[in-house]
Parts: C-alpha cells; structure tokens; sequence
C-alpha cells in the first residue's frame, strides 16, 4: 500500500508546483459558496461597526492526521486579520491546542505587518480557551457573550461541542460560520450554524478569500484528483459488476 | 531568521513525510517526531501562561465576567500547586479530576443534547432550504427506526429502511465528505512543505 499512496502525493505535488506556475497567468473562476459570500459581507459589518471578528481553530494537535484542518483555518486567520487589523475592535482567534494558540499568535502579528499596521499587534488577542473540546468550547462562549463579537469564524477540528458555540453566537448575535474536518462535527455545524462549509470547502475558503496563485492550484489540483478518484471508482464498480475481479 | 525557520520547517516536513515510505529514514523520522512532541510540552506550557496574562488582564482592566477569571486563575494555581507537591497520581489530584473535571464535561454534553434539538426545531426557520428539509426527515426516520415504541419495533424501518439508509446513503455521503477532506489535507500539507503557506515566523 506505500506505493500508491506514494504516487497519490508526488502526482499531488507535481500538480501543485505546474499549477501554480500556470495559475499565475489565468484568473481564477469559483463557483459561489453561499457561506463565504455572508462570511465577506459580515466581516465588512464588523469592521464599519467596530465591532471584533471571532476566529475559532479548534482543538486538535498538529501531530495527529487532523492538522490540516488548523493549518487552513490559519490561512484563513490570516487573511482575516489583514482586512480586518484596523478595525476598532481587533480580531481574536482562540484555540483549544496550546501549540496552535502561539501559531495563531504568530498568524496574527504577520496579518497585522502584511496591513501595515505591526504596532497595533496584541498578543493576548491569539488566546488558549482550554486543553479539552469542551472546555475550549467553555473558554470561547464567554468572548462571544462578552467582547462585542459581530462575526464568528470557526475552522479547524470541532466535534459535536460545536453546537454549544454555534448557540453562544446566537445569543450574541453573531453571525457564525462553522466548519470542520470530523464528520460528528460537520453534522452538528450544519444543524445549528447559520451557515456551514462542508467537506473540502473548508480547505478552499482562504483561496476564496485571498486568491493567491498557490491556493488557487491547491483547489484545482484537489479537483483534478477528486475526478481522478471518481473515474476510479466507477471503473472499479464497473469492473466488480462484470466479474473482472 | 525567516529562511532558517522556512528551511528548518520543510527539511523536517520532508523527512518526516519520506520516513514513512522509505523505511531506512524511520529512525530519523523518529527522532524529529519525538522533539515535535517535547516541543508541544513546552508550548504547552507557554499557552497556559497566554491562559493566565489573558484572564489577569481582564481581571486588571476590571472587564465584564472578571469574577470567573479570578475563580479561574485561583483553581489553576491550586491545581497547579497541589499537582507539583503531591503528584498526578495522589488521591486528591484524582478527586480534582473525577470530582470536577469529569462532571462539568458531562454537564456540557448533557446541555449539548437540549441545544442540538433546539438547534434542529430552529434549522427550518434559519435556513429553509431542500437540503435542510432532507436531514431533518432522515434524523426523525433514523430516530424511529431506533426507538423501542410501546408496541414494538417498526419492522420496515428498522429491517429495511435503517440499514439502507445508514449502510448505502450514509456510508456513500461520508466518504464522499472525507475524500474530499482527505485531498484537502493534503494539499495543505503540500502547500506548508514547499513554503507557500507559513503558519511560522511572518512569512
């Protein structure tokens, strides 16, 4: 089995690197996903109000197989930061992973040097909410409640605590997009979130957002592989039906 | 200092990644995964001071719910105290544990099973869609099909309609969802390996 799933990430690769090469010339074209087109006009809100965007990274470690989720979700953190740094009210991303609590502090000072605006950086503003999902869940309703929150971004690992946040954004009037990586947890996002980025849309959103030539490769590479993928499953099906195997 | 920390980061990432196909690196792969989990301890404890200056500023700038933050920081000094004296596996830190910890948790999940219907009465009117209307009905058929009602099993919902749905709608959907959370993984990972995207340093 090591040999495919070798193949799998070299051919990944080597479309990543064409693409991005060839991306640079081309202007990408999306389909529209309903969440990120509410998503940009409440971060647009809560920068003319003044009032805080909430980012959510979740609770995983970045050691397990899940780590892709906070990876995007620290792209999108960034992204997030550098149109929203000169708000009245500053962003605030929160974690339930300590290591990924000094990543997103990290993410936010470099959102706030990439807006011209280092000297306004906090570092409180990257905060740990808890080590457990349900006490970072704990952690982040009271910021939600508490801190002005007009927009809430939850991306990265979430299970089935997510419909406790999702709640607290409510009630505090926020508009929230939910998404994750587990299964239980895209459920409960899906149930009780205004709205919800499902599958691999969680891993596309900072290409939406930001567009750069490496994302939007990453996007067409997961396309091509997703095709890839169907073609072999239909063809194995065909084949299993006519008893070729 | 940028560069060292982007070289740094994809040699590991490299190793680490062709450890795991070619099994002479193994060792090495090892080694870099067992600093990672030493450095995770000591980020560890760096976020719980984040945890500490966070709730000491608020308690300082006497802001709203200050009170939870002293209650907080008390019980995480005790805790912390009481853990370095007596050790983790001391009755009373097991207590702690058992006595606190466990409980709160199962408050949450019991208050999360009343929000999520909740949640689910209120999807219609939130976002009054086919797609919302299809994962209500399928929640109440699975619910059904898995109660034990005064007069009995509803032989067709739970011998037919339950597996079909659970087995070939379910089963398909789910897969098809993490296939694509599979592919979106790793990219993302492919895209930290080469560089282009730097959760590290200010890239």
């Amino acid at each position: 089995m090591i040999l495919p799933d070798l193949l799998v990430v070299v051919i990944a690769a080597v479309l990543l690197l064409v693409l991005m090469r060839l991306q640079r010339k081309a202007s990408p074209r999306f389909r529209t996903i309903p969440a990120l087109s509410r998503l940009y006009r409440a971060i647009g809100l809560s920068v003319e109000d003044g009032t805080r965007l909430l980012i959510g990274l979740g609770n995983t470690s970045l050691l397990t197989r899940s780590a892709g989720a906070p990876l995007a979700g620290l792209g999108m953190l960034r992204r997030l930061t550098e149109r929203t740094s000169l708000s009245d009210r500053p962003p605030v991303a929160v974690a339930g992973e300590a290591p990924l609590a000094l990543l997103a502090q990290d993410t936010l000072e470099a959102g706030y040097q990439g807006a011209g605006a280092g000297e306004y950086y906090q570092p409180t503003n990257g905060r740990l909410a808890g080590l457990t999902p349900f006490s970072a869940a704990a952690g982040t309703i009271p910021m939600l409640g508490d801190e002005d929150v007009s927009a809430a971004v939850f991306m990265g690992h979430f299970g089935v605590e997510s419909a406790l946040l999702a709640d607290a954004a409510e009630r505090a009037n926020a508009f929230a997009v939910g998404s994750s990586d587990d299964l239980a947890g895209q459920t409960v996002w899906f149930a009780s979130a205004p709205e919800t980025l499902i599958g691999e849309e969680l891993f596309a959103a900072s290409a939406y957002i930001s567009g750069t030539p490496e994302q939007i490769a990453s996007i067409s590479v997961q396309d091509v592989l997703r095709w890839v993928i169907i073609g072999a499953l239909l063809l194995g099906s065909g084949a299993k039906l006519l008893g070729l195997f | 200092m940028r560069i060292v920390a982007l070289v740094l980061a994809i040699v590991a990432g490299l190793v680490v990644l062709i450890g795991y196909f070619i099994p002479v690196l193994a060792p090495i792969q090892n080694i870099i995964l067992d600093w990672a989990i030493i450095l995770v301890g000591t980020a560890t404890i760096v976020g719980v001071f984040n945890l500490v200056l966070v709730h000491g500023s608020k308690i300082a700038q006497r802001e709203k719910g200050r009170a939870y933050s002293v209650i907080l920081l008390i019980c995480l000094f005790g805790a912390f105290v009481f853990g370095l004296v007596l050790g983790p596996a001391h009755p009373w830190m097991r207590l702690i544990v058992n006595g606190v910890i466990v409980p709160v948790e199962a408050t949450l999940m019991a208050l999360l099973a009343v929000t999520l219907v909740y949640a689910s009465i209120r999807l219609l009117r939130r976002r009054a869609n086919a797609m919302s209307i299809v994962f209500l009905a399928t929640a109440l058929v699975m619910m059904i099909a898995s109660a034990t009602l005064p007069s009995g099993e509803i032989g067709a919902l739970n011998n037919f309609l339950r597996p079909w749905l659970q087995h070939v709608l379910a089963f398909g959907g789910a897969r098809g969802i993490l296939l694509g959370v599979a592919l979106g993984t790793l990219l993302t990972g492919l895209r930290v390996l080469i560089g282009a995207d730097q959760p590290y340093g200010r890239g």
